[in-house]
């Protein structure tokens, strides 16, 4: 097979001798392939093909953001970016579990929903579920259960990612309830399952590469949407359109993108990422490296209270007779966050910042203080958020488990007052 | 008589007719040939690009080229064993989530396993030990302790 491969690259080689210098030319280089009706193509028409050169422009995404991953495409942000209140879509992470969809034919998408538990399978065009029910707008905080995954220690497997696969944007959708509740379910329900039409990065059509879902409480809370909009737009290919689910404050896996299909399930759903160890966590507590079993292990659900200061960028340098204003967001899953601090001595001793409440529940809140420095000299300002439950975020890494999720340990930031 | 003169209308008629063919199949060669020798010349010119021919230099088109111990189409290590993470960890998943990956020749292992069982990764074979090996040499665990001293900073002066 890899002798197959590598002729067919040969042949592609031996076109690139013939590069033609028009644009049209260098497209089909890239490509590797003759564009057909090239002569055709309208002007800022972009070949899917060219998904390769650049992730920022494909993606419209701000030249900082951080290519983690270009198979899948995996994408997330410096905490300095994440400093608006409602997260635009040029520094919202991207995150994928398989290959983009290339080819949505927006009139003939359809949302099925079906399961042991429905009264009986029912099927929406993208209309009907716009025009049927009524509209939702929500800012819900959609956090990558393995952000913060590169702290650990024994690393964990998977993207690396640091601290902005978080991100606040405002959703435009109707309650996955009243659809549900459209449809009928029975007593029995206890999960439901998303289906979406993303490829499995083999391109295997029997394969799929992420199926996964929430309790049917969760799936019933008023702020659990069927979005497709995003700030106001259409949701961007890459994070969903036409149609994606919002479960705001659960691992973001949980908000399905490009879907067709939810299940309603009297079992907990068993579709791909929701069985071995994805997206769970030891039921116990275990020892840094220690092995796991599959069965020993729990499925996360809320998010933990974390926060991230995105005002200002970590290395500043003032005056001793400056003031330094931070500022950021705080977050706790289902919860909302009900103090924020500051420490710049480690942790010795902590001052409160300013908070405010959520725009809506589920959303992230925004903190800020103003501190004085004592005398000049290299200093970090860490944050600590705690929630309604009294629960703060750990200044060191909270419990190592195996696939390196909810780390939700301070940030901080390096100042230095000269 | 008559039939002599139908005989020779009849003749003249085949004769333009296959004149007509003929003129028709000598048009269709011209246009044929043409195309095969200048596509360009038969369409409108504005439907087509403006073509010129270049040749790359073979160096420069080097599908595995290494600079500085780097694999440039990956970015992986120049190292031994390299080529056969190439070959067999690249083709579903970029060469980025390798690389960013540090495990110990167990859990690597594990890794693989994991794939060939639900991922359609194949048999590695031979190839196995030496992608391992290039992994761990190459990839090491670093040891980062229950939190690390914040590296990199870019210092800049803030002004407001």
């Amino acid at each position: 097979m890899i002798l197959g491969v590598s002729l067919i690259y040969d042949q592609l080689m031996k076109r690139r001798n013939f590069v033609r210098s028009s644009v049209l030319g260098s497209l089909a280089s890239i490509l590797g392939a003759e564009i057909v009706y090239g002569a055709t193509m309208p002007e800022n028409y972009i070949p899917l093909g060219m998904q390769d050169p650049d992730p920022f422009a494909l993606f419209n995404k701000d030249k900082e953001m951080l290519v983690l991953n270009s198979k899948p495409w995996n994408m997330e942000a410096l905490a300095h970016l994440l400093d608006d209140k409602i997260t635009p879509n040029k520094f919202m992470f991207v995150r994928n579990n398989g290959l983009v969809p290339e080819n949505i034919n927006i009139k003939e998408w359809a949302l099925t929903i079906d399961g042991e538990s429905v009264k009986q399978k029912k099927t929406y065009t993208l209309e009907e579920l716009k025009n049927n029910f009524k509209q939702h707008t929500y800012q819900l905080t959609l956090e990558c259960g393995g952000n913060g995954r590169k702290e650990f220690d024994p690393p964990a497997k998977g993207n690396q990612w640091d601290v902005g696969a978080v991100a606040c944007p405002s959703w435009t959708g109707v309650r996955l309830k009243d659809v549900l509740e459209d449809v009928g379910i029975k007593a029995d329900a206890v999960y439901i399952g998303y289906h979406a039409i993303d490829e499995h990065l083999s391109r295997d059509p029997s394969k799929k590469p992420i199926s996964r879902g929430v309790p049917i409480g969760k799936a019933m809370q008023e702020e659990t949407l069927l979005a497709f909009k995003m700030n106001g737009e259409d949701i961007p290919l890459v994070h969903g359109y036409p149609l994606r689910l919002v479960c705001g404050g659960w691992p973001a896996s949980t908000s399905g993108k490009w879907i067709q299909g939810i299940s309603v399930r009297n079992i907990v759903h068993d579709g791909e990422k929701m069985t071995g160890s994805s997206y769970k966590v030891p039921k116990n507590p275990v020892a840094p490296g220690e092995s796991v079993k599959d069965e020993d292990m729990r499925i996360i659900e809320s998010m933990p209270v974390k926060s991230l200061i995105t005002y200002p960028k970590s290395g500043a340098v003032l005056p001793l007779d400056k003031k330094l204003n931070i500022r950021g967001h705080a977050w706790a899953g289902e919860l909302e966050v009900s103090k924020v601090s500051y420490s710049i001595d480690f942790g010795a001793t902590w001052s409160e910042c300013g908070l405010e409440k959520p725009v809506n529940r589920l959303a992230w809140q925004h903190f800020k203080a103003s501190i004085s420095f004592p005398k000049p000299g290299y200093y970090e300002v860490w944050v600590k958020a705690t929630d309604a439950k009294g629960v703060s975020q750990p200044m060191l890494l909270p419990g190592w488990n195996p696939k390196g999720y909810l780390n939700n340990a301070c940030h901080r930031i390096a100042v230095k007052i000269s | 008589m008559e039939k002599e003169r139908s005989f020779k209308n009849n003749v003249k008629e085949l004769y333009k007719q296959l004149l007509v063919l003929c003129g028709i199949v000598f048009l269709f060669a011209f246009i044929g040939i043409t195309y095969m020798v200048s596509p360009e010349s038969l369409l409108l010119a504005s439907d087509t690009p403006k073509v010129e021919i270049t040749s790359i230099d073979p160096e420069q088109d080097d599908w595995d080229k290494v600079e500085n111990g780097i694999h440039l189409r990956t970015g992986l290590k120049e190292a031994e064993g390299y080529m056969a993470v190439v070959n067999n960890c690249t083709n579903c998943h970029s060469a980025q989530l390798v690389m960013q990956n540090r495990m110990n020749e167990e859990r690597w292992i594990a890794t693989i396993r994991w794939m060939q069982e639900t991922q359609n990764l194949w048999d590695l074979g031979e190839n196995e030990a030496v992608i391992v090996n290039y992994l761990v040499t190459n990839y090491p665990v670093i040891s980062k302790g229950r939190r690390e001293s914040l590296s990199n900073i870019e210092w800049y002066e803030l002004k407001e």
